[in-house]
Formats: structure tokens, C-alpha cells, sequence
């Protein structure tokens, strides 16, 4: 019995597969898409195949119609060539790429030739004259025919060698580039180019720089006694201020937790799932309900001091206590793990070298930590810098980059180019960020936790810096405990402030249901928006978890050309806040050849990509930890890489895939920044919902709401946690050799 | 046994001037030209970074040669992937998958190899009954000892009866007792079923116990490939002689050749070897710490020396003992009247003690 040695192998079942889908999706499906959504198939029914709305291309092309499809046949028939070739035939590689390539520019480049209106541009209708035809966007045929053009290609490069001839990691490559550069780099260069148009539609450099410089971004009158300054200063002073607040009180916690005997400093950990299932403006709503003009303790020192409630909190004071209390929770997480990292070893060191516990957090732990401390005021820079939702609860007359992106597309005056130029600025911000984070910090990390024992213990924390921190962390616990308190209470209130009666009003509004023949009525008026989210959210998450762990594979497994730019590629879009994602797909996917908004698509497809990050950060660290000779121990097995993939890798990581997916799914249910631009009116989101309700000031239905997408989400964090810990059955640590 | 596990199949590993780069700059593995027989147990053998485990994952197909042919058999194999190639690999860690049994581990590569349900089933426990593991099939890896693991991962590698079976340093997550028996039951294994083997191993004991033939490898070269007897008794150079086995380097000068042999001289004392194609004129020699001899002072054709220090290690002495050319290392089964620290000493070679080497 000898190894099927596959490049010998003239029948390649991939390579048929492909072939056969391009074909099927010239020949058959519908190339253009179907207006009434994706998922309907009344078309089947209604002239198809010969009404040119539903007609496949070649049945258009017979038609005499959309010629400029014709050349596409050239590829197609290129590829059958390659059948009946081996794999180390040069032809067959030749004829692969060939095929993929040129039939994936050309489907791609007539896309974005004719629109619309014909010719997309202008020295094109000059050049072959007015088109009078035209056409919509992708349907069916034309992504599933790209599709098959792109694996042909890669499967032709591999053909040629690229990575030990290997189809699945060439194709996997291939796929990632191609999804990322479509719905990142492709939108966010869409929006790049808006910010020069000018209102005649035409390019322009000093209509940009006009807008750039423009003093309401970056006016600073306020500082020489004018009414407020650019809102550029005021995003950035904020998150400088929020940065530094999130860190310092982070670093307080990891310190109660790791090097305290404080009684419930267990507790405390609880904090770190808060960020992960509280929607981003929820905490803008809870303090309104304490500090707001009719909130509980604005009235109780009204009264006490006999003086009128003002509106303190509707600005900067209350977005920086907001985004402080929203983004503490995650500057913990990453110092917890930075305050542990530090080696005891070191401490101990510097004791026994007679320097006392203050002396040695100062001069020993404190320095070892600062590249981590950098990380965390990063982190939190960043997220404020992105934060819409608490922004456009609180933020008052207090304007910040993120809202204003969205008022300058929602409002009156419906400025694309404006907004581009905000979310231009607001992108250099957090791309700075960003790229400062990882490649200043990238390599400047003291701590590890290496395999070796460290068999030392932390020091306690010097005694005066164990009041300070104790006083700090129980408050602001406390104030934490408080807030989550009064959303569920506020959810009971009839009128906060007003009637401060208990009811079930506003859930019965919103949740209402009632048994009719044949099933159960959704009655209440939130129904419509929480199914939809949870069916966006469901349907998001297996696909970014699959995306996040395929890329960590690549990532961590295999070495090629580029690998570097495509890690920043793929983690690019950490670093680009939800608004911009929002603005960029609206001026990307509004039109021809991808014409994807107000579907439920472009939803799911925003949150893939928001989300994405996190999935390969999950995979790429517990992947780290799976010792690389597994794989090759299958490889060398006979099976090949798919195979070890599916049967090695993937039952290995588990943990990671569940808690990629419950992070993705929960992350879609509370994200608003992107949704707010994508959501349509039969596809409107919980979080989307929820801000209509605020601006109504319908405070009771919003907080009734956002406390059921708490529960929900923790209801899916605890099933986490509870399948997690199951799962550990199947994944014992004993990989090396056992002592006996 | 050997019904389902014959060996006809074993073949040959060749390398044609082949090199491995890393990146631009790291070159791993330097234009080597190597021919492994089929049948035989060939060791790679030499210090951390020689680029040994980078020749044996070049035949596995988990590197790619930047130059030169590869053959397994009479195939060329360069470009295969490992998946493509019928070689399989034991790993200095085992590998074992931590979330399948023993007997699905030893079935993985029987799956994949195209065999049926049965056929797999009845191959994988023969594979295991062949490494003395029968009844352990149900197990997971993390449920067997160091030692059965190592077994388990012998028997997965085995039961695809591969062309080229490769061993990463097998051995040495090992105890030490435990190494001397896993490393003859491999032996056993390979022999009875003529298998061909390449083992990789930095221990040159190991490599002299289990080797039909050992490859020393130095800087991404070959330094000297023989059997374990040509390499212990007939290094070609300084870099061999010390590393299989320890060996005290002196410089001599060859007064006289004569055919085959040559006469030299260290000091006052004279000897007689082969001269190994040397020419007159200052040279090497490499003495074996058990070949040099210790006499009391004054002896016939000995140096003067002096026990520089003496340690008694239970089975045997050993000496550091200083003369006129520098210190040396001897040792001596002579415990019951052992020299003392100070004492001063004639020092000589016994006949087939010395191996000539040229000079640096």
C-alpha cells in the first residue's frame, strides 16, 4: 500500500469543483442581485432564465445584452484545459492562474466600469462614448463565479510551489487577502477618495484641505475664552484623560487582586466580564438616571441645598465619567495579566538585595510594568476615541469626532465628504494609536510567563500603597455596583423622577407577547429589532469565529511572503472605529458592483470584520500554545494540512472556537457605532432601537430593554463558561511525557 | 506479526549537494551529499545547531530544500510535501494527539493511507501488540508514562511500514536507565524488520549503540560519516576525535614514514601507527583517556609527567595528569593502588592507543 502521492493525481476533485461552480454560476444562476433580498427565490418563477433582471450571463450574453460580460468566457474555457493535467504539468499552473486572474480583474473591472449610470467614469465616456446600458450589483453568478476564480488562481499558484504546493493554505491566504481588502481596505480607500468630491462630483485637493482645516475641527478658541473649541481637540483631550483614568484605576485593580489579602478581591474579577456584556451606552443612561437633570441624586442635593438641578453632567464631565467607569474593566484585564507577568524572581531579587517593599515597587516592578501600562492607556485611548454610544447620550454640547461623522450623514445636511474628513481624522488617531501600540511597544514587553518555573510569590503591596489602593478600588467598585443597580431598578420606574412608581410597563411595552390560534404573537415593540439582532448575531459569529481561528492558523502555523503585512492587514480593523467602518460601507456598498446596504448582509458582514481581531487573538493564543510538532506529526501521518486543521487543530482548540464564538455573538448584539449607519428599516438592531428610544427620552423602554440584553448576554457568557468547562475532558495537558 | 508488518518496502535516502537556507543569511544546511542504504540504521549525530534535525525534517518533507535533489528509493522527492512522501517521524516530544486515544493515534496515518475500517483496526493493534502495548488501545496519551507514550509513538510511525521511519532525538525526555532499553527495543525493531532508519541524536553513546552507520555533522556539514568503530578508532580530524567519545589532543612530529606507518615522536617517546597519508613534519595525535598509559617514573619510552589531580569514581580512577606538552585526562581501571595528587608518573600509549591527525 503506497501513499497516494497527490501531484501525481490528473483528477483533482477540488479543481473540478470549482470548475464546475464557475460554470454553474455563468450558465445558471442569476447574475445580478435580487432586489427583493438575498434570500428569496420568487425568481425562480418570474422570467427566469431570459428576464434580463434574473438572467444568468449566458443567457443575458445570448440575448444579445450586457456584452462587456463576454470576455469572462475566455477564462472559463481556459480552465478546462487544466483537467486531465498533473499538478507538476507547467501548464496547469500557467493555465490556472491565468484563468483565476484574468477572469477575476475582468469581473471586478467591468463591476466597477459600468454602473448605475453607465460609464462610472467620466474619461471613459469620453473615450468609448455614452454606454446608454447599464447594470446593478452582484448577484449569485457573478460572487460565486469570483469565488471560483480566486481559488483557481490560488490553486494555480500552488500548483507552481507557493508553500510546499499546499491548495488549503494557499487558498486560505488567497480567501482572507481577498475579503479583507473587499470589506476593509476597499471601503475605507471609497471613503478616502469622498473626502476629495466636491459638490459637482468632481476631484479636489483644496475642497479636502478647506474641509480638513476646517476650525471646527481643529479651532482652539476655547483656550483664549471662546465658546468651544474643534472637535478634534476635544476627542483627542478626552481620550488622552480617559486613557490615563482607565489605566491608573486598571492598575489599582490588578494590584487589589494579585498582590493584596484583600477579602474579596475574587470578586473583583467579576468587573473584567462587565465591558464584554454591557451595551457602550448603557452606563451614559444609568448616569443620567443618578446625575441627570431629574436623576436621583442630582434632586437630592437640589433639595438639600435649595438650589435649581443643573445639567453638569451633559458633556465633558459626564463622558468622562462614563467612558472611565465603561473602559476601566478592560485596562484590568490586560494589567492583571501584566502585574502577574512580572517575575517574582525579580522582586525577590531586589529583597534580597535589602531594598524595601515600597523600594522595590518603585524601583523593580513599577518600571517593569510600564510597557503594559503604555498598552493599557492605549487600549483605552483608542476605545474612547471610538466610543459613539455615551457620546451621543451625554455628550451635550461636549462634540466629539465619532458623533459628529454621524450628524454630518444623518443630519440636514447630508455631507459625505465632511464626515470622510472626520472619520479621516478619527482614524489617524487611533491608527497612531495603534501602530504605536504594536510596533513601539510591540517588542518592549518585560514580562512573560515562560514554561520555566519561577517558583517565587509576589510581594504584598507596600503598606502605603495598600490604603490609597484599597480606598480607590472599593469606591469605585461600589460607584460600579451602584450604576448596574439603578439600570434594573430604572427599568421598574414608571417615570423617573416624575412617578417613581414600580411597573412592568415598560418590559410589558416591549415584550409583550399573547397566544393566538396556532402559536404566540409578538406583540411588543421590541420584538421586531431583538429577533433580528439575535438571527445577525447568530448568524455573524460562526463565520468570525471561522475567519478569526483560519487566520490564526496562517498566522501561527505557516511562514510565506508578506506574512507581516498581512498580521497588520488582518488586525487593521481593531483600529478602525465603528463610525468609520459605518461611513465607509455606506459610501463602499451603495452602489454597483457591491450593493449591499439595508440589507441584512452588510450587517453580518460589518460585524465579521469589527470583530474579527478578537477571534485571531483567541486563536493565535491558545494555537501558540499547541506544541508544532503535532502537526507535523500528522503531516508526516499521510494527512494533509486540511486534514490536520480539521482533525488536530480544531478538536484542540475548542475552548478558544466557544469563546471566540459567545465573544462575536455578544459583541454583535451590543455594538451600535457601525449599526446605526447599516441598520434599515426591516433590518433595525436592539442597540439602534434602544438610542431611537433615548432620543425620544423614552428613558424607561430603553433601560428596560438594554437590562434584557444584559441578562441575555450573560445568560450566553455563563452557557460559555458552563461548555468550556466541559469541555476540558478532551484536552489534558499530558502532550509531554508523564512522570511515572 | 511480520505477515501484516513486512518490510520489503524500505528504501533508500539520497542527497544530492543539497542545501538548506533560512531566510537569506542562515544557511542550516551547507551542500551535503549523503546515501542512507536501504535496511540500515544511519544516525545524524552532532552539537546543537549542526544542522541535523534540519536534514532528517528535509527528508520528512517539513523543510524544503533550497538546492540540490533529494531521492527516497529512486523518486525524486525534492519538492514532495511531507503529506506526499512515504516517510514517517517519531518527535523528541512524541506528538501524541492529547485528545485521541492510543489506538485512534496509531490509526491516524492508516486513515489516511487509504486503508478500510478493518484492515486500519487490525494493523494499528498489531502495532501496538509489535511495541508491547497490547491492552493500552482504549488509554489517552496523557494516561500512559514517558516511556509508553515513546512506544505509542513508535507503533503510529510503524504501522504505515514507510519507506524512511525518522527518530528526532527519541530518547531524550527519557530517564537514563529507561534510554538504554527503549533505544535497544528501536534497534530490535529496526533489525527484525529491516527497516530503514535515520535517528537523529546529540548523545554519541546512543549514536555508537544503535548505528549501522554514523553521519558527524559539523557548521551545517558532514564531518566524517563510518560505522561506529571507524569514527571511534579512525577520527579524521580534531572536531570528531573529541566528540564521540573524549579524546586528548597532542601535538607530535612524524620523523619517518615507511609504507603505511609512520614513526613519531612526542618528547622523548617514540611510537609507531598508520600514517593515514600524512606527510614529515609536525602533527596531531588523538589519544583515548582509556588508551593512555600510567607507569611509575622512569619507565622505558614514557614522558615524565606528574598526577596533577586524582579522583576516585567507584569503578574507576581518573587523572589529570601534567607533562611537558600540557594537561591531559586519563582514567585507569586500577582503583586498588591508585597514584595520589603530587606523585609523579611515566606516561605512555598502549599499541593501538594514539590516531594521527594533521596538525590544527
Amino acid at each position: 500500500m503506497t501513499r497516494i502521492v497527490t501531484s501525481e493525481k490528473t483528477t483533482h476533485p477540488t479543481l473540478i469543483f470549482w470548475i464546475a461552480v464557475g460554470w454553474v454560476s455563468f450558465a445558471f444562476l442569476p447574475w445580478y442581485a435580487i432586489q427583493d433580498g438575498f434570500f428569496t427565490f420568487e425568481w425562480l418563477f418570474d422570467g427566469y432564465p431570459w428576464d434580463s433582471d434574473y438572467a444568468p450571463a449566458a443567457f443575458l450574453l445570448a440575448q444579445g445584452e450586457k456584452l462587456w460580460l463576454a470576455p469572462l468566457i475566455i477564462p472559463l474555457v481556459a480552465m478546462l484545459f487544466s483537467l486531465g493535467r498533473t499538478k507538476s504539468d507547467p501548464l496547469f499552473s500557467k493555465l490556472l492562474i491565468f484563468a483565476g486572474a484574468f477572469g477575476f480583474f475582468w469581473l471586478f473591472f467591468q463591476g466597477f466600469a459600468i454602473g448605475l449610470r453607465g460609464w462610472q467614469f467620466d474619461w471613459m465616456t469620453s473615450l468609448f462614448a455614452p454606454l446608454g446600458d447599464r447594470q446593478f450589483g452582484m448577484g449569485y453568478g457573478a460572487m460565486l463565479l469570483a469565488s471560483s476564480f480566486l481559488f483557481l488562481f490560488t490553486m494555480g499558484i500552488a500548483a507552481r510551489g507557493a508553500i510546499n504546493g499546499d491548495v488549503f493554505v494557499v487558498s486560505a491566504i488567497g480567501l482572507v487577502i481577498a475579503i479583507v481588502t473587499i470589506f476593509v481596505f476597499f471601503p475605507i480607500s471609497r471613503m478616502l477618495v469622498a473626502a476629495f468630491i466636491t459638490e459637482e462630483g468632481s476631484y479636489s485637493f483644496s475642497v479636502f484641505a478647506a474641509k480638513f482645516f476646517d476650525d471646527r475641527i481643529w479651532g482652539l478658541t476655547c483656550l483664549t475664552g471662546g465658546p468651544r473649541c474643534g472637535v478634534a481637540w476635544n476627542s483627542l483631550f478626552l481620550a488622552v484623560v480617559v486613557g490615563f483614568l482607565s489605566t491608573v484605576l486598571g492598575l489599582v485593580f490588578a494590584l487589589v487582586v494579585t498582590r493584596s489579602n484583600f477579602r474579596f478581591k475574587r470578586n473583583l474579577r467579576a468587573l473584567t466580564v462587565l465591558p464584554i456584556i454591557t451595551p457602550p451606552f448603557v452606563i451614559g443612561l444609568a448616569l443620567i438616571l443618578m446625575f441627570g437633570q431629574s436623576g436621583a441624586v442630582t434632586k437630592f442635593v437640589a433639595d438639600l441645598l435649595d438650589m435649581q438641578p443643573s445639567r453638569w453632567l451633559y458633556g465633558l464631565p459626564g463622558l468622562l465619567i462614563a467612558q472611565t467607569l465603561a473602559f476601566t474593566p478592560i485596562a484590568f484585564l490586560v494589567l492583571i495579566g501584566v502585574v502577574e507577568g512580572v517575575s517574582p524572581s525579580m522582586e525577590e531579587a531586589a529583597q534580597t538585595l535589602r531594598a524595601g517593599r515600597w523600594q522595590v515597587f518603585r524601583t523593580v516592578s513599577l518600571p517593569l510594568m510600564r510597557p503594559g501600562l503604555a498598552n493599557a492607556f492605549l487600549l483605552g485611548f483608542i476605545e474612547s476615541m471610538a466610543d459613539f454610544g455615551n457620546p451621543l447620550v451625554l455628550g451635550g454640547n461636549y462634540d466629539v469626532l465619532s458623533t459628529d461623522i454621524f450628524f454630518a450623514i444623518v443630519g440636514a445636511q447630508y455631507d459625505q465628504g465632511g464626515a470622510a474628513v472626520l472619520a479621516i481624522v478619527l482614524l489617524t488617531f487611533t491608527l497612531g494609536a495603534f501602530y504605536a501600540q504594536r510596533f513601539w511597544l510591540g517588542n518592549k514587553s518585560y514580562t512573560s510567563v515562560s514554561g520555566k518555573g519561577d517558583a517565587g510569590v509576589h510581594p504584598m503591596m507596600p503598606r502605603r500603597l495598600a490604603y490609597p489602593v484599597y480606598a480607590i478600588a472599593t469606591l469605585w467598585a461600589a460607584f460600579t455596583i451602584v450604576i448596574y443597580l439603578m439600570i434594573v431598578y430604572g427599568s421598574f420606574v414608571d417615570l423617573w423622577g416624575v412617578n417613581n412608581t414600580l411597573t412592568f410597563k415598560h418590559y410589558i411595552t416591549a415584550f409583550d407577547f399573547s397566544f393566538v390560534e396556532g402559536g404566540i404573537r409578538w406583540t411588543g415593540a421590541a420584538w421586531d429589532s431583538f429577533w433580528t439582532t439575535i438571527k445577525i448575531a447568530v448568524a455573524a459569529a460562526p463565520l468570525t469565529a471561522a475567519l478569526g481561528l483560519v487566520t490564526a492558523y496562517l498566522l501561527t502555523r505557516q511562514t510565506f511572503a508578506g506574512k507581516n503585512a498581512f498580521e497588520f492587514g488582518t488586525m487593521l480593523s481593531f483600529a478602525i472605529p465603528g463610525t468609520v467602518i459605518g461611513v465607509s460601507y455606506i459610501l463602499a456598498f451603495n452602489v454597483p458592483p457591491l450593493e449591499l446596504t439595508g440589507t441584512g448582509a452588510i450587517l453580518i458582514i460589518s460585524f465579521i470584520f469589527r470583530n474579527m481581531p478578537v477571534g485571531v487573538r483567541a486563536g493565535i493564543a491558545s494555537m501558540s500554545q499547541l506544541d508544532k510538532s503535532l502537526d507535523e506529526a500528522s503531516l508526516t501521518l499521510g494527512a494533509n494540512s486540511w486534514q490536520t486543521f480539521r482533525r488536530v487543530i480544531l478538536p484542540l482548540l475548542r475552548p478558544a472556537i466557544l469563546a471566540a464564538l459567545v465573544y462575536s455573538f455578544v459583541r454583535a448584539m451590543t455594538a451600535i457605532s457601525a449599526v446605526i449607519f447599516l441598520v434599515s428599516a426591516e433590518y433595525n438592531m436592539a442597540t439602534a432601537y434602544i438610542i431611537g428610544r433615548v432620543e425620544n427620552n423614552d428613558y424607561g423602554l430603553a433601560i428596560a430593554y438594554s437590562t434584557t440584553l444584559i441578562v441575555v448576554m450573560l445568560a450566553a457568557v455563563g452557557l460559555l463558561q458552563f461548555m468550556v468547562g466541559r469541555t476540558k475532558i478532551g484536552r489534558r495537558a499530558g502532550i509531554g511525557p508523564a512522570t511515572h | 506479526m511480520t505477515n501484516v508488518l513486512n518490510n520489503s518496502r524500505a528504501s533508500s535516502v539520497t542527497f544530492e549537494n543539497v542545501t538548506k537556507i533560512y531566510g537569506k543569511t542562515v544557511t542550516a544546511v551547507d551542500n551535503i551529499s549523503l546515501a542512507i542504504e536501504p535496511g540500515k540504521l544511519v544516525t545524524l549525530l552532532g552539537p546543537s545547531g549542526c544542522g541535523k534535525t534540519t536534514t532528517l525534517r528535509m527528508i520528512a518533507g517539513l523543510e524544503m530544500a533550497t538546492k540540490g535533489r533529494i531521492l527516497i528509493g529512486d523518486t525524486d522527492v525534492t519538492t514532495l510535501p511531507a503529506t506526499d512522501r512515504d516517510v514517517s517521524m517519531v518527535f523528541q516530544s512524541y506528538a501524541l494527539f492529547p485528545h485521541m486515544t492510543v489506538l485512534e493515534n496509531v490509526s491516524y496515518g492508516l486513515k489516511y493511507s487509504g486503508f478500510g475500517k478493518e484492515e486500519t483496526r487490525t494493523r494499528a493493534l498489531a502495532g501496538l501488540d509489535l511495541v508491547g502495548l497490547k491492552g493500552y488501545d482504549s488509554r489517552l496519551p496523557s494516561e500512559l508514562s514517558g516511556g509508553q507514550q515513546q512506544r505509542v509513538a513508535v507503533a503510529r510511525a510503524l504501522v504505515l511500514e514507510p519507506q524512511v521511519l525518522l527518530f528526532d532525538e527519541p530518547l531524550s525526555n527519557l530517564d537514563a536507565k529507561l534510554r538504554r532499553q527503549v533505544r535497544q527495543d528501536i534497534r530490535d525493531i529496526q533489525q527484525n524488520l529491516g527497516l530503514t532508519v535515520v535517528y537523529v541524536t546529540h548523545d554519541q553513546e546512543e549514536a555508537l549503540a544503535v548505528s549501522d552507520r554514523i553521519i558527524v555533522m559539523r557548521n551545517a556539514s558532514i564531518a566524517q560519516e563510518g560505522s561506529p568503530r571507524d569514527l571511534y578508532e579512525a577520527p579524521v580530524d580534531r572536531f570528531v576525535a573529541d566528540f564521540i567519545g573524549e579524546a586528548n589532543l597532542i601535538p607530535c612530529d612524524i620523523n619517518s614514514l615507511n609504507g603505511e606507518t609512520a614513526t613519531i615522536s612526542v618528547a622523548n617517546l617514540t611510537h609507531e601507527l598508520n600514517a593515514r597519508g600524512l606527510t614529515k613534519g609536525p602533527a596531531m595525535i588523538a589519544v583515548r583517556p582509556t588508551r593512555v598509559r600510567l607507569t611509575p617514573p622512569g619507565g622505558h619510552n614514557t614522558i615524565a609527567a606528574k598526577i596533577a589531580k586524582s579522583t576516585y569514581v567507584g569503578n574507576h580512577m581518573e587523572y589529570i595528569v601534567e607533562a611537558a606538552f600540557g594537561k591531559i585526562f586519563a582514567v585507569s581501571e586500577n582503583v586498588a593502588t591508585p597514584f595520589e595528587t603530587g606523585q609523579n608518573v611515566g606516561l605512555g600509549f598502549t599499541e593501538s592507543g594514539p590516531v594521527l591527525l594533521p596538525a590544527e
